[in-house]
């Protein structure tokens, strides 16, 4: 707060550092609040526990090793299961935008299945894969593959074809073009794609692990739910937010990298 | 900027100008022949989209190192023209030849978007005019130099989003140029910049096809343009080469004189009475 009321500070001094504060007043002021309200026993201790409490929880499970085992699983799971439905899904948007052959072949078949809500398909992959690993991984995929798909497949179909002819009169061979002007005119649709899917990775998981899994953060909440631990259920849900809040700075992060020709992306 | 500051002194060069004019005429025919135009003989040239016949029987001879530009109402196939020549389209019907065996890097075409890549710095949009030779260890040096033609050495590792519309044009030009070509094919390439920036652009345009000598085929709306810039003006209707105008005034050319505005009013005439009868 008192950075703010220091007005005597330059400007370009003080902005960056009030910036990177900013963002964090509200958050604190809710969990304050939460803590006093919790403390007071305005809110009742069944219904939400004190965020020291959760804290606590968290402290012991750290200690036990089963929050880091949990975590990992989760991640290994969001991550393989990103990897091959995010790849496949690329490779898909690559030939399809690529070519017409390719497009005319699969285009309309992959617009029929992505109309089917994949957490539906949840009952068949129990019956498929019974709560083994592959169950999780491949509802993951499913789930990743349409957004990188049809985010990849969008950027291709909207390069420039007059920079693509310009690459032509150039004499840019069809795997140079592809670097040099297809790719990097693609990109900004996929890295869209790629901050969906990331959601829907999340989304995925915690509805595969709750329901058919013997290990993970879902697997965790549910569990504790068994139990009556409100304060772990409460400390899942707070870890998977942060995941995603971490995936998604990631995906931030690696664009602004990759993009940094783009004036959306210029320092001033 | 540079050339703007450059021709801004009517004075000196007016003066000189008598003197100037032809001896840097006989200098470009005189220029070594790797640096020089080729010559340009179209015959026949047949092109015809769908149901619409747009060139009906195009003969052109341009001799080397000639500035031509080419008017008539939009439409006519001005653009068509140039993408034949560009080797973009396909020929229907006829021949077009420069004489001997052309590499891909002599015919260079600038079109009115200046179609840089947006990922790519603008020396490395020059690069990308190098073609083959993007990779050679001179292309950083040779992108540089057809930078400092155009007056933006100092944009070098600048984006192309952060430039103006002329500048970027001027890069454009500059990657047009790095190869060398022996003929350079525009297409309204000041079309979209404003009455200023396309006085100082015709004035480098001039300048470096001077120094250069290639052979330069101009596609234009503006025949203010078209007659303070090129040696010949070639006016199209309906498919063939109406008129043939040859502009004799001597270079640097004096904007808006007698000469000059005399034949922008022929040529306008040409252009106004085709539209008439259609
Ligand atoms: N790829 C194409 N497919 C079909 N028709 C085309 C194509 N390119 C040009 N045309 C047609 O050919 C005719 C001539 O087009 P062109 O672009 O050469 O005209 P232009 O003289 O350059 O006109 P402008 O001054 O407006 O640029 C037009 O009727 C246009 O519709
Ligand atoms: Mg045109």
């Amino acid at each position: 707060m008192s950075l703010i009321d220091s007005v005597s500070l330059p400007r370009s001094f003080r902005l960056p550092r009030v910036d990177g504060l900013i963002q964090w007043i509200v958050p604190l002021a809710i969990i304050a609040i939460w803590q006093v309200a919790s403390v007071t026993g305005f809110v009742p201790t069944r219904v939400l526990p004190a965020p020291s409490d959760v804290v606590l929880a968290g402290w012991k499970l750290l200690l036990s090793g089963e929050l880091v085992r949990n975590i990992w699983v989760s991640f290994l799971r969001a991550s393989i299961g990103f990897l091959i439905g995010g790849g496949i899904g690329f490779a898909f948007g690559l030939a399809n935008g690529l070519s017409q052959l390719s497009a005319k072949l699969t285009d309309s078949t992959l617009q029929m299945v992505r109309n089917v809500p994949h957490l539906a398909l949840i009952p068949l992959v129990i019956l498929w894969f019974g709560i083994d690993e592959s169950a999780k991984l491949f509802l993951v995929a499913l789930g990743v593959f349409f957004p990188i798909y049809l985010n990849t497949l969008h950027g291709i179909r909207t390069v420039d074809p007059q920079l693509i002819e310009m690459g032509r009169i150039y004499g840019m061979s069809d795997g140079e073009l592809f670097r040099r002007v297809i790719f990097p005119g693609a990109l900004p649709s996929i890295f869209v794609g790629i901050r969906f899917a990331l959601g829907i990775m999340w989304l995925t998981l915690i509805v595969a692990e709750t329901i058919a899994a013997s290990s993970g953060l879902g697997y965790m909440a549910m569990q504790a739910r068994e139990f009556m631990l409100i304060d772990v259920v409460v400390l899942s849900i707070l870890i998977y937010a942060l995941l995603g809040k971490l995936a998604d700075s990631a995906s931030r992060v690696l664009e602004r990298l990759t993009l940094s020709w783009h004036p959306a992306f210029q320092k001033r | 900027m540079q050339t703007a500051l450059r021709t801004s002194l009517p004075e000196t060069e007016l003066a000189g100008r008598a003197n100037f004019a032809p001896q840097a005429r006989i200098a470009r025919e005189e220029r070594p022949v790797q640096t020089s135009g080729l010559p340009l003989s179209i015959r026949g040239l047949r092109k015809s989209f769908g149901d619409n016949e747009v060139l009906r029987g195009i003969d052109l001879h341009i001799p080397a190192g000639q500035f031509v530009a080419i008017v008539g109402k939009s439409g006519c196939g001005k653009s068509t023209l140039l993408r034949l020549i560009a080797g973009l389209e396909t020929i229907d019907a006829g021949s077009i030849s420069f004489g001997q065996d052309v590499q891909p890097e002599d015919i260079r075409v600038m079109f009115q978007e200046p179609r840089l890549l947006p990922w790519a710095r603008v020396l490395d949009n020059v690069e990308v005019g190098l073609g083959r030779d993007h990779a050679s260890s001179d292309a950083h040096a040779r992108a540089e130099k057809a930078l400092t033609e155009v007056g933006l050495a100092d944009k070098r590792d600048q984006w192309p989003s952060v430039l103006s519309g002329g500048q970027k044009q001027r890069v454009a030009l500059a990657r047009a140029l790095v190869s060398r070509p022996r003929v350079l094919a525009l297409d309204e390439p000041l079309g979209a910049l404003d009455a200023l920036t396309r006085i100082s652009m015709q004035r480098l345009l001039e300048r470096v096809w001077r120094d250069q000598g290639f052979t330069a085929i101009l596609v234009t709306h503006d025949v203010s343009e078209a007659v303070a810039l090129a040696d010949r003006v070639l006016v199209i209707e309906e498919g063939r080469i109406a008129h043939d105008v040859t502009v004799n005034a001597a270079r640097p050319r004096e904007r808006g004189s007698a000469e000059l505005a005399g034949l922008e009013g022929s040529i306008l005439s040409h252009l106004l009475s085709a539209d008439d009868r259609t």
